[in-house]
């Protein structure tokens, strides 16, 4: 069985971004960029289901300009058997993200399509949906845990209520969230050995897909600011203050 | 042309993130009718025939949507969809679920956890944690949308309008449901509580989070809980506040032993009131705190109940 695995480059968790000064956009001038943290998770699952001889092959893929082959050979050190870039602009819309991956689905046939739940720069939380529905696939979102048996996959889910098993017919789409693993670190050698795995680019062309914008991005502000308060002496102040200052007790 | 709005619901109980979502719909229109898909949709129906602004409820009886399975839903919202403008979902786990799927199947991109309503093609959206706040325009002829609950407030009561039920087949062969494991509390939920407290990895252990009990019993609050916390296995997942966890903006929220990372700021900071309670006093929660106290919770914790 095939796992495909979809991964985004964008800015590393631990950054604060900035606005730019023409309010267009953030700047992401020199600033650290990583593998979205959701979609490591995914990677990390597809790489434990075939050490536990659940699938054959793991193949990661990254949409984007030829920065994102840092993240594919990241994963390929993490465990990945192959990578392939589909040459694009970076952050097209979700839609869009979901209608080049179905057509590599096509190509490809994985049993199973794993992706972050949400990237964290747009945080859009849509793209593992979109392709779901392109595929005609069911789809087991914000996993915390995922059993494959019998040509069914089982996904735990992690819901506003608390958790939510759904039983998927295979193949399907799993998208995952914080708890359903920790993931490793690539070792040196596994770097290395990452550096002659295959990576093959495509062109995002090539796949027939209409790329055109459906959503405009008119305009990025800084959020308003929260003023810093006042530290209070002890547990006494802090009470009177909730009371008569804030009101809120 | 009409505005759709998906209700949000469990256990035959209409949840008040639905009455946001029409608050924002009704900045765009106000011929808005709410879909009710659900097992038992008599009782819901009627709170939301309730919602002021409401001009129609459309039921419709399926076990797979009282689910929440994105599957069934999604083909029941698609079976109406190009009846509407506009579609909104509330931004909480089954809208986020099902409403992508939607878009997709329509071919329409989706613009997710609104903030604002600048005009009916127009929004805006936090991106980045929240550390920026994007304006968007949809080009899109039919416009799918989740809100973000805590942004808006809840359109209030009118008495009941229209109520009709919908005739569909649902297709879905490739989900079902097997269980659920719901965490039960007495306490207000969390995304409509008016006071929250929260712990951190500094409460240490799932035990220790009693300490909050008290306390939340005085201020009638719903108890959170830092990333940190749920991984570390002290309290449950949908107790995490934050970019990835819930989002809320209570009068007052309480940080107890929480060192304030974007992501956890990203759920709290728009909260009216913030107190933080922390023994480093450079935690990075001081800097959106309106009341902090650097202090070790454990001293503090039983001294703040007491004086309650
Ligand atoms: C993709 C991604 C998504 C994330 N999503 C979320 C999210 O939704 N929500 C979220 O919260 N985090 C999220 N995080 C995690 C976030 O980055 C932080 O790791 C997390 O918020 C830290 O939790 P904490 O403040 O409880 O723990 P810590 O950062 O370890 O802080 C513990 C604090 O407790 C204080 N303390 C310890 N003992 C005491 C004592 N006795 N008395 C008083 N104070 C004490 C310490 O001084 C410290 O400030 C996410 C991270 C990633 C990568
Ligand atoms: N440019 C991209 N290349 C590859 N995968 C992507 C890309 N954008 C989004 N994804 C996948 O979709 C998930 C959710 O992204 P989003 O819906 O944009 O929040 C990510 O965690 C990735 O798995």
């Amino acid at each position: 069985m095939k796992i495909l695995v979809p991964v985004k480059r964008v800015i590393d968790y631990n950054v604060k971004v900035r606005v730019n000064s023409d309010n267009t956009n953030v700047d992401l001038n020199n600033t650290k960029m990583a593998m979205n943290p959701f979609c490591e998770i995914a990677v990390e699952e597809a790489i434990r289901l075939k050490e536990a001889g659940n699938a054959t092959e793991v193949v990661v893929v990254s949409i984007g300009d030829k920065a994102v082959h840092e993240q594919l050979r990241t994963a390929l050190a993490l465990g990945a058997d192959r990578a392939i870039h589909i040459d694009a602009a970076q952050n097209l819309d979700s839609l869009h993200v979901a209608k080049l991956l179905a057509k590599l689905v096509e190509q490809e046939q994985p049993e199973l399509t794993i992706l972050g739940k949400q990237a964290i720069d747009s945080d859009n939380n849509q793209t593992g949906q979109m392709l779901a529905a392109l595929l005609g696939q069911g789809q087991g979102t914000f996993a915390s845990k995922v059993e494959l048996n019998d040509g069914k996959v089982l996904v735990t889910r992690e819901v506003d209520g608390g958790l939510q098993t759904v039983g998927l017919a295979l193949p399907a789409v799993v998208t995952t969230d914080l708890r359903l693993n920790e993931p490793r670190y690539a070792t040196l050698p596994n770097i290395m050995k990452a550096k002659r795995k295959p990576l093959e680019t495509i062109s995002a062309d090539s796949l027939g897909v209409d790329l055109t914008p459906r959503v405009t991005l008119l305009k990025v502000e800084e959020p308003s600011k929260r003023e810093a308060g006042v530290i209070v002496e002890d547990v006494a102040e802090l009470v009177s203050k909730l009371k008569t200052e804030a009101k809120v007790i | 042309m009409a505005l759709l709005v998906i209700a949000e619901h469990e256990n035959g109980v209409l949840k008040p993130d639905t009455a946001k979502a029409v608050a924002a719909a009704l900045k765009v229109g106000n011929d808005i009718h709410v879909l009710v898909a659900a097992a038992n949709v008599d009782p819901i129906a009627q709170s939301a025939a309730q919602i002021d602004g409401v001009s129609k409820v459309v039921t419709f009886t399926d076990e797979g949507c009282e689910q929440h399975l994105a599957e069934s839903l999604s083909d029941v919202v698609l079976s109406i969809a190009n009846n509407y403008s506009h579609i909104f979902a509330s931004a909480t786990t089954t809208g986020k679920n099902f409403m992508p799927r939607v878009a997709a199947l329509l071919d329409k991109s989706q613009i997710s956890d609104i903030i604002d309503v600048v005009s009916a093609d127009t929004f805006k959206r936090p991106i980045y944690a929240g550390n920026a706040i994007a304006t968007v325009q949809s080009n899109e002829e039919l416009k799918l949308i989740t809100v973000r609950s805590s942004a808006f407030d809840a359109s209030g009561e009118q008495s009941a309008c229209e109520i009709s039920s919908l005739e569909h087949n649902v297709n879905n062969t490739v989900s079902h449901f097997v269980s659920a494991e719901v965490t039960e509390s007495e306490r207000p939920e969390l995304t409509a509580a008016p006071v929250i407290i929260s712990g951190g990895r500094g409460m240490q252990n799932g035990d220790n989070f009693a300490l909050l009990n008290g306390i939340a019993d005085k201020l009638g609050a719903a108890i959170g809980a830092s990333r940190a916390a749920v991984d570390a296995g002290f309290v449950p997942n949908d107790m995490q506040v934050g970019q990835t966890g819930k989002i809320v903006a209570p009068d007052l929220y309480i940080a107890v032993g929480i060192s304030g990372a974007i992501q956890h700021l990203a759920g709290m900071k728009d909260s009216k009131v913030i107190v933080a309670i922390n023994k480093d006093p450079d935690a990075a929660i001081f800097q959106v705190a309106d009341y902090g106290l650097v202090a070790d919770l454990f001293d503090v914790l039983p001294e703040l109940e007491a004086a309650l």
